[in-house]
């Protein structure tokens, strides 16, 4: 048995088999052949063999011709591996007694030299690990060859593992078989974070490297609570783990009774409980667990991994399914927030060494004006099925605000001319960046509603990225600066009347609700998972009580004295509450 | 039986017994039908698997013994210890001889 720590990203727990996918995204399935076909598997294994053996000597010849005979010695060290007398052995013996399929003997075997060699102290004869990958990736893509299975192909639930997943490759996924997701590197921020989220099964990122310790088919569990994966569980682990999870179901089926109660206070006040969703298909999610509108549409997914630029028809299509499965409440969609290193179809820009603070966002949708002037037609189009907000993220100037607001007056102007139908529909900002919430007096007099986007507030704020392993524990949402800049937001929206959403992470999480709300936020967005939590907590406070929470966490001096003391808060009004 | 024949050799390389030496030693032992094998610290690899040879992790100056068991014990011996002496000197005769150490 064997514990990594990394990042939660997305809660709940999930057992089950790993498929294990490396940089090539080869997945090493844990199969097993039949007695009566075990010789042919061997015989497979051997055509395998030879057919590799083939092309590194051709690699060895190409190489010593064009470089020099030393070049091509590696490709005769690896010939030697390739026929190696003891590996032949132990693979064949995989096989024939325990009949495994030669994909997975061959990755098993060569995964145990691999790791033998990354042990070793000279870091010389360590990096001959990576020939024993290669040797390994050469086998595998013979013995898969044409029948090389696709993520697309699963067809038994397992539990994804792998270095780092692309938007491309989630997209791939068959989702209906994915339990959960590992991964070695990222943080909250990045994509598989986004997507098991809204998936709504349970995810750990930034483990640090341990892919090659884990075969395809082994069992594995991922606590997406506190961030712990762990390889080969023992009994006693497996037994506890599989009853905390027939108990968070339990859990569940109680919450499902609140679906119909309103977000109100017991003393009354109501609290508009809204869904965070990234894909449209999430809003029934949403409907499911009784919520009060989106909060927060996400419409970033249009544009990530798509080859070319996203049609107005595509946008609309996505906007007006999201708009007609929520009549009459409100959908506040936010325009696109990304930087230009994601989108495919926009050329890298040159100085983007800080992508955090270089071209994107609102940046990026004012310097590509036909691309952002698609996307407010397409929303602007949706707004006569339904209650349509818009808002720009990532706001840090008065005039960027202004010059957002008259492009999409322009496209109004455009639409009228041309006969086409819209509303006039209440336009905001996102706040998160500090420069905003300075200057927050000004912009809530030309704005609708604000929206504290609690994620880049904090990474900005605190200079913190969080997907940065190193520094992510300094990431904190209720770190005293962060809350400041909060509370100067909704006072001001408070006192120009407007509504003050918020949405990111820190509102799903129910240990922040009380604060929240004591802070005099009455609209919060959140992940569609969290709705009947965070409902359950509302409907039990008061709203004194909720401004007494905020009134001391206000008052403390350090982030982790305010999350000792929120917690301990939760933990007195709902004592069997997890958070 | 009973023809066995034991010798010891440091590791002259700067590099220590990485791929290519290794791969000559196995080559070279290959030829013999005796038993090859290399103690280090009382560890015994077998001296016809690369993997194993890179495993044992010899650095520059690492002392090793080699045993061989079998009719040809002797020479392999020689042989194999010469290896070491000339610390694995670049030899070229050896590239055309890849058919042989396929089982």
């Amino acid at each position: 048995m064997r514990k990594l720590h990394g990042i939660a990203v997305s809660p709940g727990v999930a057992i089950g088999e790993a498929m294990v996918m490396d940089q090539e995204g080869f997945r090493i399935p844990r199969r097993f052949v039949a007695q009566d076909a075990v010789e042919q598997e061997l015989v497979r294994f051997n055509t395998a063999v030879e057919s590799a053996a083939r092309e590194i000597r051709r690699n060895r010849d190409t190489v010593s011709q064009e470089l020099g005979a030393e070049y091509g010695a590696i490709f005769e060290a690896h010939m030697q591996m390739l026929h190696d007398p003891r590996l032949r052995a132990e693979i064949e013996d995989l096989i024939r007694q325990k009949h495994f399929s030669s994909e997975y003997a061959v990755s098993r075997s060569l995964r145990r030299y691999a790791k033998v060699f990354q042990s070793l102290e000279s870091q010389h004869l360590a990096e001959r690990a990576n020939d024993i990958f290669d040797i390994e990736k050469r086998l595998l893509r013979h013995l898969l060859g044409v029948r090389r299975e696709g993520l697309t192909q699963l067809t038994s639930p397992v539990l994804v593992l792998a270095h780092n997943l692309t938007p491309s490759e989630t997209a791939s996924l068959d989702r209906r078989y994915v339990l959960g997701f590992v991964t070695e590197v990222g943080g909250p921020g990045s994509h598989t974070a986004i997507v098991a989220e809204g998936m709504e099964i349970p995810a750990v990122v930034g483990t640090g490297p341990f892919l090659t310790d884990v075969s395809g088919g082994e069992m594995v569990i991922i606590d997406g609570h506190k961030g712990l994966v762990i390889l080969q569980p023992d009994e006693d682990t497996l037994e506890q783990y599989r009853r905390e999870a027939k108990e968070a179901e339990a859990l569940q089926v109680s919450l499902q009774a609140l679906r119909d109660l309103p977000a109100e206070t017991a003393d009354g006040v109501r609290v508009r409980l809204l869904g965070t969703i990234e894909f449209p298909h999430e809003v029934q999610q949403c409907t499911d667990r009784g919520c009060d509108g989106i909060g927060l549409y996400r419409t970033e997914f249009l544009y990530l991994g798509a080859q070319s630029e996203p049609t107005e028809e595509v946008h609309y299509d996505a906007y007006a399914c999201v708009v007609r499965s929520m009549p009459g409440k409100p959908v506040v969609m936010r325009t696109l927030d990304l930087g230009a290193d994601k989108m495919a179809h926009l050329p890298n820009p040159e100085d983007e060494h800080n992508p955090f603070l270089g071209l994107r966002s609102i940046r990026l949708a004012l310097r590509n004006l036909p691309m952002f002037r698609t996307q407010l037609r397409a929303i602007l189009r949706a707004s006569v099925l339904g209650d349509v907000h818009v808002m720009f993220p990532m706001v840090s100037t008065i005039r960027e605000l202004r010059q957002a607001k008259m492009v999409l007056a322009d496209v109004m102007e455009d639409l009228e001319e041309s006969g086409i139908e819209f509303r006039q529909i209440p336009v905001g900002m996102m706040v998160e960046v500090p420069s905003a919430v300075m200057m927050i007096d000004h912009f809530v007099r030309e704005v609708d509603f604000v929206s504290i986007g609690t994620n880049d507030l904090v990474q900005y704020t605190l200079a913190v990225d969080r997907s940065n392993k190193d520094v992510a524990e300094l990431y904190n949402p209720c770190d005293p600066a962060v809350l400041k800049l909060m509370q100067m937001t909704i006072q001001a929206a408070n006192r120009q009347q407007i509504p003050v959403y918020v949405c990111g992470q820190m509102t799903s999480n129910p240990i922040y609700t009380m604060l929240l709300v004591g802070m005099g936020v009455r609209t919060l967005s959140v992940t569609p998972a969290a709705i009947p939590e965070i409902k359950r907590l509302i409907r039990a406070v008061t709203i004194a009580q909720c401004e007494e929470v905020a009134q001391r966490a206000l008052a403390m001096e350090h982030a982790r004295d305010i999350k000792t003391y929120l917690r301990d808060r939760v933990k007195h009004v709902l004592p069997e509450q997890v958070g | 039986m009973g023809n066995k024949s034991v010798a010891t050799v440091v590791v002259n390389n700067p590099q220590g017994l990485h791929a290519r030496p290794a791969d000559l030693f196995v080559k070279c032992a290959m030829q013999y039908e005796a038993k090859i094998e290399i103690i280090k610290d009382s560890e015994r690899f077998d001296g016809k698997s690369i993997l194993d040879i890179l495993a044992l992790a010899a650095v520059q100056g690492t002392e090793l013994a080699i045993e061989a068991d079998g009719p040809d014990a002797e020479a392999a011996l020689k042989a194999l210890t010469s290896l070491f002496e000339r610390g694995f000197a670049e030899e070229e005769d050896l590239s055309d001889r890849e058919g042989s150490s396929g089982s």
